[in-house]
């Protein structure tokens, strides 16, 4: 616990410090472009350029040790990582573009294909008569075990770089998402625009293939914002929520897998950034399923208490057991089925009520749309004035207000 | 003298032809997959007209306005705003897209969607500060949706929704106004609403072009009409244009002839 605790205060030695900060800085990024890509609905292109690094990356490992250096270089790796997830995007443009392939076809196509070769590339590297072919496994599943200072420094500042140019453009890309024809008259160019942003996204894959690895770096851009969208109403607190979690996510998640070796980094990053989002899930004040399971019972409730009134007060049956059992809790009804004299004032309350209600339907219908009356009394949603005027009506009429 | 320099100045001329219209159209054609919508419509919107597109479902009413303001491509034609080409008189042109080509779970509220308006004004790297938020509220007093600021867009009705997008288009402060069915699907008193702050824009010199449904309402509410169906069939004030031969023509047997004799009887 110890441990935990001063790798969680990044007091557990420069290097591992350093790693947490890395992954932070990389894990907000990734949150906030995600943030951006989601509302586009384009979330999978990121499954899509993740699998295609892998060709790159082996590649470049295969050239870097063949020229006799390190194959674990970090920045050629990225390099070669970014030029194949590159050529992945853009066959995926074509054919979503050139084709009639809907873009979820095209993602499949791609991501396969990329991964394939990716995979008989990696194999070949196994079997090549040269030395530490077992750091280029890590970049699978994530690993920080044994990340080098000049590393995790690229991460970080790769990843700092990214939000800065996010927070630059995020008034465009809020525009582009929400109403790109709108935002074309503006003058906005939508293809400068999307490919910015999915330039991006493929930077903060490419930096976050070390830490999160390339098969799972698409939880850090997919889950947060989809956790965010549960907390916020406005564009720009879910992309800022969606990369405070992703932050959160990978910083546990580089403390854990820093106490313990053996586990990758990338799957301890996905599993907090999983309950991160099971918690909005579940309890987001107004669209959580608390919430939701509550705002439905309580409506329910009132619902069953209005019908319960008027059925009493025209003296008709109650049948519904539900219904029968509010009305007892309230004490309308007394424990042997009569009305109680509580019970006779509310129904006459419920009855005057619903006289009111229509009237006023009848007479404003276009305002009547948008307000919530037949359930709430409706002196305690209108002005005392509207309520007077359709008493003095309903008077008229000869009904007692 | 060859070719390519005379396409320029042929291109040029339209804008100096026309230096005042806010927006002129001479020969737009588009296509879908090689199928004609629009053909070779020519279009000069007198400053200071209200005008209405009209013309049966199909007719590329649309499609026209979105190919003029590059939206959709075009494949001939030359559109100028305010004498200048298109790119150069942006800001001042304010469109209003249909209600229904924005996904409205999109999480923003309302103030946000007119705080979009002033897109260009807030620039990159700014906040929005308070002197924005106040215009903006100000536009949203204007169509009567002031109490509605905080609210997400998706939990307000079509007509609420449709008043929201006139007022990001207010808070442009544009010369032009480009409306797609600014009254398709809204409640009433949110097309009287609407049709007010139009008739105000216009009282002040603005120029207003609306794709519109309603024959019955074009003579109360606008000044100019285009009739169209794929081509043009007729454009002008109202009542030069809007007569009972033009709408035969655009709409054929699709208009009964007592609602045809009922508009020129009016």
């Amino acid at each position: 616990m110890d441990g935990f605790l001063s790798a969680l205060l990044l007091q557990a030695g420069y290097n591992t410090a350093l790693v947490t900060v890395g992954s932070a800085l990389l894990g907000a990024s990734a949150g906030a472009i995600g943030g951006f890509v989601l509302l586009r609905k384009r979330s999978l292109v990121s499954d899509a350029i993740s699998h295609a690094t892998l060709p790159g990356l082996a590649l470049a490992f295969i050239a870097m040790a063949a020229l006799g250096g390190d194959g674990r270089w970090l920045p050629g790796l990225m390099i070669g990582a970014a030029l194949s997830a590159a050529l992945g995007l853009l066959a995926l443009d074509w054919l979503a573009s050139r084709t009639r392939l809907p873009e979820d076809a095209a993602i499949g196509a791609v991501l396969s294909v990329f991964f394939g070769a990716g995979v008989v590339l990696m194999t070949v590297i196994q079997t090549l008569p040269m030395g530490r072919q077992a750091g280029i496994a890590g970049y699978l599943l994530g690993s920080t075990a044994g990340m080098l200072r000049s590393e995790a420094e690229i991460i970080a500042l790769t990843s700092a770089l990214v939000g800065l140019a996010i927070f630059v453009l995020r008034r465009p890309f809020t525009l582009v998402c929400f109403d790109p024809e709108y935002a074309l008259v503006r003058g906005v160019n939508i293809r400068a625009a999307d490919l910015a942003m999915m330039a991006l996204l493929l930077a903060v894959t490419v930096i976050g293939l070390k830490v999160a690895g390339l098969v799972l770096i698409v939880a850090l851009t997919i889950i947060p914002p989809v956790a965010a969208r549960f907390w916020t109403d406005r564009p720009g607190a879910m992309v800022v929520i969606a990369a405070a979690l992703g932050a959160a996510a990978a910083w546990l998640g580089a403390v854990l897998s820093s106490l313990a070796r053996g586990l990758p980094t990338g799957a301890l990053i996905v599993l907090i950034a999983f309950a991160l989002f099971l918690a909005s899930l579940l309890l987001s004040p107004r669209r959580g399923l608390v919430a939701k399971a509550l705002q439905r019972h309580r409506f329910r409730g009132l619902v069953q208490e209005r019908q319960g009134l008027l059925a009493l007060a025209r003296g008709a049956p109650i049948y519904d057991g539900a219904t029968l059992r509010r009305l007892k809790a309230r004490g309308h009804v007394g424990a042997e089925g009569a009305t109680t004299p509580k019970g006779r004032a509310a129904a006459e309350a419920a009855m005057r009520d619903e006289a009111r209600w229509s009237l006023y339907r009848r007479l404003h219908p276009d305002e009547s749309v948008s307000t919530p009356g037949g359930l709430r009394p409706l002196a305690e949603i209108l002005p005392a004035d509207i309520i007077g005027e359709l008493d003095s009506r309903l008077a008229v009429r000869g009904v007692q207000p | 003298m060859n070719a390519p320099v005379l396409m320029a100045e042929a291109g040029r001329r339209l804008g100096a032809d026309h230096p005042e219209s806010p927006l002129a159209i001479a020969g737009l054609t588009v296509a879908y997959g090689g199928k004609p919508v629009v053909v070779s419509v020519d279009l000069v919107t007198p400053p200071g007209a209200m005008l209405a597109v009209i013309g049966p479902n199909g007719a590329g009413k649309s499609t026209l306005l979105k190919a003029a303001l590059g939206i959709v491509p075009r494949v001939s034609g030359e559109v100028t705003a305010f004498g200048q080409p298109l790119r150069e008189a942006r800001r001042r042109i304010a469109y209003v897209p249909q209600r229904a080509s924005v996904d409205w779970e999109f999480p923003a509220t309302v103030l946000d969607v007119v705080m979009m308006g002033l897109y260009r004004e807030i620039g990159l790297l700014r906040f929005a500060g308070k002197r924005h938020r106040e215009r903006a509220a100000e536009c949203l007093r204007r169509v009567g949706m002031q109490d509605f600021a905080d609210r997400q867009i998706g939990q307000l009705s079509g007509g609420q929704q449709q008043r929201v997008f006139l007022a990001r288009a207010l808070a442009q402060g544009a010369g032009l106004y480009v409306m797609d069915e600014p009254f398709a699907g809204v409640d009433a008193a949110t097309e009287r609403a609407i049709v007010e702050v139009l008739k105000d824009l216009n009282r002040a010199g603005r120029t207003i072009l609306c794709v519109h449904h309603d024959l019955s309402t074009v003579k109360d509410y606008f000044t100019h009409v285009l009739i169209m169906n794929v081509r043009r069939i007729a454009d002008g004030p109202v009542a030069a244009a809007f007569t009972p031969e033009n709408l035969q023509a655009a709409y054929g047997g699709r208009l009964a002839p007592a609602q045809i004799g009922g508009i020129a009887a009016e």
